[in-house]
């Protein structure tokens, strides 16, 4: 199979994002030049089957950006996009499966989920950030992410849509760094 | 802290299933098995993996628990209205014209997709000489798709599902509805058999003109995706088809070049 001999990203910048994240997205794509990493994201949204996120996303950046499919490697210059209704987990080798498994903070996908499981793979080649959003989804798998010796970002409350979601991870304690979208994009450009 | 099981342990534990009780989860995706053992052991509130270990070595009941656990059964009736859609214009008027129709429901979970499934043949003519075979590894959803028995709550989404694929009757129709509780009725669930198979260690036992499992090849590893997917080969007819959940894929499969896709749906059909 031609995607085994694909040499999975080394490191990964996962983002997770609820009601009010889709802005922050928006803008932080096409701040993007070449990357020599893999990004994920995960978002909470209604309709399970649609490609319109994508195509959105895609519209922005000259990176790749692409729905997951079953088994694939994440590599780097890429963009993953977690599909509706499914949660997606990381293996050994890197290769994402999808699971179709009981809803997680009312929500499937769900940004624990993601961001537990890519820590038990990536490790501290992994940065998560946490955007805005209505919803406590993520602040558990920052924690997680923490203890596996990643680094957390949660995005500024105050500058957030929907504040809830970066504020719990923040009082949760298990942001490293709390950051204005400008930062994020700096950031992320950087890492 | 919760409790996380490393490699050596899952190994250790999964042979014990084999040995003692003739499960083979060796070949399930690892990421999704290891996570469904740590929820168990923290649902259950085991003190140690050690503690969780032993219990399942010598209690042939938990064992039925861990079977229940361990697979995923969630599931729903006309999901993805899209591909049901595809169903019922594409693939139905094919088998027809057949003297007798044969579906297999591979991974049936609690049967919502079966009775939807009989809900289309009904509403083409055609379930009078159509049988539905349901099957799954955990004999507890087995019993509850037999049953036809489901929750009141879920009725409102399904029945819109069901109109999004084009269902023109009123899905209430299908079933009656009892305190928090609806039962499908008797001409649906008379043409569903159900029965339990294990894909990883049970073989072919008839030919069928449709599978479909969908959502049941993301739990396994490649290896035993192409397996399971030569096991569904040798049970099609020529010409029959084979449909998968919409993030799965026949097309990595050795298989795969005996069949053609039917436009973007997850369908396949075998060429002659
Ligand atoms: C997520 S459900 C899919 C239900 C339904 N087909 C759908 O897509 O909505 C997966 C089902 O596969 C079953 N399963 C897992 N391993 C199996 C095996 N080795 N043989 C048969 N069924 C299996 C599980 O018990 C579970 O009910």
């Amino acid at each position: 199979m031609a995607q085994e001999k694909v040499k999975a990203s080394d490191r990964l910048v996962a983002i997770g994002g609820s009601a009010g994240s889709l802005e922050v997205l928006l803008c932080l794509l096409p701040a993007l030049g070449q990357i020599n990493f893999a990004i994920l994201i995960v978002v909470h949204r209604k309709v399970s089957n649609d490609p319109i996120l994508r195509d959105l996303l895609a519209s922005r950046t000259k990176l790749t950006v692409k729905e997951i499919e079953e088994k694939e490697v994440p590599v780097p210059g890429t963009i993953y996009l977690v599909p509706g209704d499914y949660h997606v987990l990381l293996e050994q080798d890197k290769s994402f499966t999808l699971d179709y498994s009981e809803k997680v903070n009312y929500s499937r996908p769900s940004i624990d989920v993601v961001f537990e499981s890519a820590a038990n793979v990536y490790a501290d080649k992994l940065v998560c950030i946490l955007l805005s959003g209505a919803n406590a989804d993520g602040t558990e798998g920052l924690r997680h992410v923490k203890l596996h010796g990643g680094s957390t970002i949660a995005q500024l409350p105050s500058a957030s849509d929907v504040p809830y979601m970066p504020e719990q991870a923040i009082l949760g304690k298990v942001v490293d760094r709390i950051m204005n979208i400008e930062e994020i994009i700096d950031f992320v450009k950087n890492f | 802290m919760e409790i996380s099981i490393n490699d050596e342990q899952l190994k250790a534990l999964l042979s014990d299933v084999l040995d003692i009780y003739g499960y083979d989860f060796s070949d399930y995706s690892h990421a999704s098995i290891v996570r469904r053992v740590n929820r168990l052991i923290s649902l259950d509130k085991f003190p140690s993996f050690a503690e969780f270990h032993f219990r399942l070595r010598t209690d042939a009941q938990y064992l039925e628990r861990f079977v229940e656990e361990i697979t995923v059964n969630v599931t729903e009736m006309f999901r993805d209205p899209s591909f049901y859609t595809a169903l019922r214009e594409t693939v139905i008027p094919e088998i027809a014209s057949k003297p007798f129709i044969r579906i297999w429901h591979a991974g049936c979970a609690t049967g919502e997709e079966v009775y939807s499934m009989a809900i289309m043949l009904h509403e083409a003519g055609l379930l009078h000489k159509s049988l539905l075979y349901a099957t799954d590894i955990n004999p507890s959803v087995v019993e509850q798709t037999r049953r036809g028995i489901f929750s009141l709550a879920h009725m409102r989404e399904y029945s819109e599902n069901y109109i999004a694929s084009g269902g023109k009757h009123d899905f209430s129709s299908y079933y009656s509805a009892k305190y928090d509780r609806v039962i499908f009725n008797d001409m649906l669930r008379e043409k569903i058999i159900c029965s339990t198979h294990n894909l990883v260690s049970d073989r072919s036992f008839n030919e069928f003109q449709l599978i479909l499992c969908r959502n049941v090849l993301i739990y396994f590893d490649k290896y035993l995706q192409d397996r399971v997917l030569k096991l569904f080969d040798a049970s099609l007819e020529r010409l029959g088809f084979m449909a998968l959940g919409s993030k799965e894929t026949m097309k990595f499969s050795d298989v795969h070049p005996s069949y053609h896709q039917l436009g973007k749906e997850k369908i396949w059909r075998k060429k002659k």
